[in-house]
């Protein structure tokens, strides 16, 4: 019989409380609850996480790497939306 | 796609190389470098998983509690390492099942230095000091490979290895300040274990067929003989150290160069075992296929209980 292979699993951990869950990885299980067993024996095994959140990765939609020069442009320009962007006499503190 | 297309993709890609700027998943790639990843990455998850058994046949026999903890701790990185590299296969798009049917069938290689039987304790202390350091002089340049999953997984393995190469040591340097006995089976592990892990490097630089283009591409940073002779360098004072001798008669330190000079391995014995013939990659190879054929009912529970559950969920 032809066996029904687990779906692949996307990994994120929040190393500690106050941080972001970040990707780590991916890896195969059947289900989410053994998605997550199998996330915390690979990805901490020395305390790298206190939470864990796994997506299945079909359910990841990313941008796309060709479009991305056209698709991030409109950022470009717009230099005026960080604070160097402007003139601040000398002498003024705290801004 | 047109040639002209092509060419310009290509110029693209060896640009952003160039620049050290690092290739993922879903950017335009030579199907040479996706190839040439697939095949270096996925023997490498498979030197992992084969490196487990060597090691694994002397976790029921670990000389004291400490000992068989810290070895199962090592034997489960391994594991671990096994999984983060298979994973990055995947992100190239090589099928896992299939990469793994590859190693059962003979097809994919893995490291010829796990062909090789663990007859004594001390065999751990030499795998953990020379075959985990020629294995972390190895993957330390790969943490800036240029494919990003690969990369990124090189770092957590190289952080987790270190560990690995100490536990050997410690325990080739207990032997060798034991008893009699003890050392002299401490120099048998480094008799046996000394050539083996300067063949890991692979062929010398002249032989090596793939080393110019990975290095173009930034997949190798540095040629096989440059990384052995580092290892020689490093290893032979640690042998020193703790009063073991090197088993090459033609060992000998160049005051000029700063380097050791070592006699010829023996090519021959290294590609016999390359080609299947070393004493244990028949027993190796059949492990990992029982263990693939003993585990399918595993595999196939978990299936059904996923499902159960799935249709438990709907009903509440």
């Amino acid at each position: 019989m032809t066996e029904k292979e687990w779906p692949l699993w996307e990994v994120f951990i929040r190393s500690k409380q106050g941080l972001n869950h970040k990707h780590v990885g991916s890896l195969r299980a059947a289900d989410e609850e053994m998605a997550i067993d199998n996330a915390r024996d690979v990805y901490t095994r020395r305390s790298e996480g206190i939470s864990i959140w796994v997506v299945q990765s079909t359910n990841v939609f990313a941008s796309s790497p060709t479009d991305a020069d056209a698709f991030f442009e409109p950022a470009n320009d717009k230099v005026y939306r960080h604070p160097t962007f402007y003139d601040v006499p000398d002498g003024i503190e705290h801004m | 796609m047109k040639e002209i297309d092509l060419a310009e993709l290509e110029r693209d890609f060896q640009a952003k190389i160039d620049a050290d700027i690092k290739i993922e998943p879903k950017d335009w790639m030579p199907d040479e470098y996706r190839k040439t990843l697939i095949r270096q990455i996925s023997q490498h998850a498979h030197s992992e998983v084969v490196g487990m058994l060597p090691e694994g046949n002397w976790i029921t026999r670990a000389p004291s509690l400490r000992r068989k903890a810290v070895l199962l701790a090592k034997v489960q990185d391994e594991a671990g390492h096994g999984l983060y590299l298979y994973s990055a296969t995947e992100t190239l798009g090589a099928d896992r099942e299939q990469t793994i049917d590859d190693l059962h069938s003979g097809k994919a290689k893995y490291s010829s230095i796990f062909n090789y039987p663990t007859l004594t304790w001390a065999d751990m202390g030499a795998i953990g000091w020379l075959v985990d350091g020629a294995a972390i002089m190895n993957q330390v340049p790969l943490c800036r490979c240029s494919y990003g999953p690969y990369a990124r997984a090189m770092v957590r393995v190289c952080k987790e290895e270190s560990f690995h190469q100490r536990q050997g040591f410690e325990i080739m340097s207990k032997l060798a300040n034991g008893t009699p006995q003890q050392k002299e089976m401490a120099q048998d592990a480094l008799n046996r274990f000394w050539w083996p892990a300067l063949m890991m490097f692979g062929p010398n630089d002249a032989e090596s067929k793939h080393t110019a283009q990975s290095m173009k591409w930034k997949i190798k940073r540095h040629t096989n003989d440059e990384l052995r002779q580092q290892f020689i360098d490093i290893s032979v004072p640690q042998a020193k150290l703790i009063g073991l001798s090197i088993p090459d008669p033609d060992l000998k330190f160049n005051e000029k160069t700063g380097h050791y000079e070592s006699g010829e391995i023996n090519w021959d014995e290294f590609w016999q075992v390359v080609e299947g013939n070393g004493p244990c990659n028949k027993d190796r190879v059949d492990t990992r296929r029982r263990a693939k054929e003993n585990g399918q009912w595993v595999r196939e529970a978990a299936n059904a209980y996923a499902e159960k559950r799935r249709i438990r969920k709907k009903a509440s």
